[in-house]
């Protein structure tokens, strides 16, 4: 059963017709969190898949008013709409900005940095799909240790950058990972983000099927795996300090995830025992955060 | 009222008086003191806006043009890395046409690793579609960030003004303040519209196909070419209510000239020196100052030198592979001419090296005994230029 807080509203803010591919994890989260955020909302995006969901001149995806801004610059946008509104007294309406893994673990992590020490009055919202999808599967600091992508060919070197750590040291007032695997528990921390004031920072796990090597059909499946599976714990994180799981994981082994994706296919037994190792050390490590162990 | 300033804070007195909104910036070689004197003004609650203290300029222009489209006045400063840095702000902010007001504190730009002034940081900057003012001292700096945010709100344009880094943004000079009343009078309260209407909502900057761009780009330009009027007005009405004015080009002495020196920003006062010296030695010489760089007063600068037979171009920035970027404007604009003036560039001042009145006017001297133009330009130091005087 649902809770009340987040049934899923009939009143769309996001139009049917986006130019996004069919099955893309970004719509179906972006669709979810316009539910929450409401029509007194200015949606900030950046190059990222964001772009053709959003639609070209002169349609427009989005109910509510939106600006295509520039690829490093999520943050520092929203805060600049934010500050405006603060000097025009619309407290009432809260800037959002949708950027990619790209836009926010990589090219925008600066910028997003400054207007979080900066504590600036706007919501975040990270779709991660761990390659740079838009321009066609290229690897990103968010792409998973030896994962296939166009220019990792081999797999990819470096390990996926653990990006909430960033966040939490940062001591947002709040912050959350989600997954719209999971609709109820996105939705509720979209809700909870929108009555704090100040920066706020949502990762979202965006299953994407043309980068992932998946059918269409399986993105919600997907993005539900990962996180029964452990490896996209979904939590929240207070001040940088307060950790809480939101939803106890039925820890799946990891292959159940990596089976499912093209860009896993090379794996070996040697890759699923290093991942489903590295799954769990992680696990323990957030667990022992909510203990405030570590 | 009268105060001793630098011309830093003169700028800070103008954004204090134009009532701006929202002011993001980041620290700076020559322009720091802007900053400051700005969050200075926050504390003591004489700043009507709010401060965001970004943590980039890149960010800084960012901000600006999202506060900007959200129909706030904003202001930024900065100076040479810290603009080139904002370069793909800077086409944002004009694509966009928001009417944000910049203060670029003129500084070479690294390697070699150096801050003394130079305007080859703002000039690269000429094809971002932003209005460029350059001024020649402090209270003109004052006087056009005011007029600036008249220009460009009522044009829809960015608009860039540029100050001498040192030489103006740090020398002290006896400074006009206008009071608030004065500049209320001349400035009205920010009236664009928000481009993020809750009731009304817009996708702002949306893909648009080539056909649709290329239109776009003509507008722009045609856009681009209505602000000469309205740079005009805005001038002509702060000369009136505030009392003092600046043309897009100052023509002296220029009517009965044989040879006219054509400068721009601080070292138009080192001009008018020696110009009045070659003058006083029987000389016809005569000075263009050239205020507005872009747009590019062609039609100011064809009238003022029409009659005359030869020109200098002072410069202080350099374009490798070509020449001075004034005096390469200047040509351009002159070329529609029947009867065109021979032009020599000098590259003078680079960095903040010394230019003395005595050095000009060796320029202007040595513009008088040439009877071939030259395209390359001709490069005057302190120290060569002292070493031919002894011999």
């Amino acid at each position: 059963m649902a809770p009340a807080e987040t049934a899923i509203t009939e009143k769309e803010y996001m139009r049917s017709g986006h130019m996004g591919c069919p099955g893309c994890g970004l719509a179906s989260t972006i669709r979810l969190v316009m539910k929450v955020l409401g029509e007194k909302t200015i949606v900030v995006m950046i190059p990222s898949c964001v772009g053709p969901i959003s639609g070209n001149y002169p349609n427009s995806v989005f109910e509510v008013p939106c600006f295509h801004s520039a690829f490093e610059i999520a943050a520092p946008t929203a805060a600049g709409i934010a500050n405006a509104l603060k000097v025009q007294g619309r407290d009432d309406i809260i800037p959002v900005a949708f950027a990619g893994d790209g836009g926010t673990f990589d090219i925008g992590l600066q910028s997003l940095s400054g207007a979080a020490d900066r504590n600036d009055n706007f919501l975040y919202i990270c779709l991660d799909n761990e390659a740079y999808m838009n321009t066609g599967i290229q690897s990103s600091s968010s792409t998973p240790q030896d994962v296939w992508t166009m220019t990792t060919p081999g797999g990819r070197e470096g390990k996926k950058k653990k990006f909430m750590q960033i966040i939490a040291a940062h001591r947002m007032p709040y912050a959350a990972t989600a997954s719209f695997g999971h609709p109820h528990d996105l939705m509720a921390k979209v809700k909870r983000a929108k009555e704090v004031k100040g920066t706020r920072f949502i990762h979202t796990l965006t299953p994407c099927p043309t980068g992932w090597r998946m059918p269409e059909d399986i993105s919600a499946r997907a993005a539900m795996l990962a996180v029964e599976t452990k490896l996209f714990p979904l939590y929240e994180i207070i001040d940088g300090t307060e950790y809480r799981i939101t939803h106890q994981p039925q820890g799946l082994p990891v292959s159940e995830y990596t089976k499912i994706q093209g860009r896993y296919r090379h794996f070996t037994e040697e890759h699923i025992a290093r991942l489903q190792k590295e799954v769990d050390y992680e696990w323990a490590q957030l667990v022992a955060r909510t203990k405030g162990i570590c | 009222m009268r105060q001793l300033l630098q011309g830093n804070y003169a700028v800070a007195e103008a954004v204090r008086l134009s009532r701006v909104q929202v002011v993001a910036a980041y620290p700076i070689t020559p322009q720091t003191p802007i900053y400051e004197r700005l969050s200075d003004m926050e504390l003591e609650g004489k700043l009507t806006g709010v401060m965001m203290r970004t943590e980039s300029e890149h960010s800084a222009m960012a901000a600006c043009v999202a506060a900007s489209l959200t129909g706030v006045r904003t202001f930024t400063a900065t100076a040479s890395q810290g603009l080139a840095l904002m370069h793909e702000m800077l086409h944002f902010a004009s694509g966009n046409r928001v009417p944000i007001v910049m203060c670029n504190v003129n500084r070479v730009i690294a390697v070699p690793w150096a801050f003394g002034s130079d305007q080859s940081d703002s000039l690269s900057q000429r094809d971002t579609g932003w209005l460029q003012l350059y001024c020649e001292d402090a209270q003109e700096a004052l006087d056009t960030v005011i007029q600036a945010y008249r220009i460009a709100e009522q044009a829809l344009f960015p608009v860039m003004v540029a100050i001498d880094g040192f030489f103006t943004s740090h020398f002290m000079e006896p400074i006009e303040i206008p009071d608030q009343q004065t500049v209320d009078a001349y400035l009205p309260p920010f009236s664009i519209p928000t481009r993020f209407n809750i009731e009304d909502p817009a996708f702002i900057s949306s893909v648009v196909s080539p056909e649709q761009y290329m239109g776009y780009r003509e507008r722009s330009f045609a856009d681009m070419e209505k602000t000469r009027p309205i740079i005009r007005e805005a001038n002509r009405e702060y000369q009136e209510i505030v009392g003092r004015g600046y043309g897009v080009v100052e023509p002296v002495d220029t009517d009965d000239a044989d040879i006219v020196l054509v400068t721009s920003g601080a070292m138009t006062s080192t001009a008018r020196v020696a110009i009045a010296s070659l003058r006083a030695k029987g000389h016809k010489a005569g000075l263009l100052k050239i205020k507005a760089f872009r747009p590019f007063p062609t039609e100011e600068v064809q009238e003022a030198l029409k009659n005359v037979s030869k020109v200098a171009v002072l410069d202080r920035n350099i374009s490798l592979g070509k020449e001075g970027i004034f005096c390469h404007e200047l040509k351009s604009a002159l070329y529609p001419l029947p009867r065109r003036p021979m032009v020599s560039g000098y590259i003078a001042g680079i960095c903040g090296a010394d230019v003395s009145p005595e050095m000009i006017e060796d320029m202007v001297l040595e513009t008088l005994k040439r009877d071939k133009p030259t395209d390359l330009p001709t490069w005057v130091r302190r120290e060569t230029w002292l070493q031919q005087k002894q011999q």
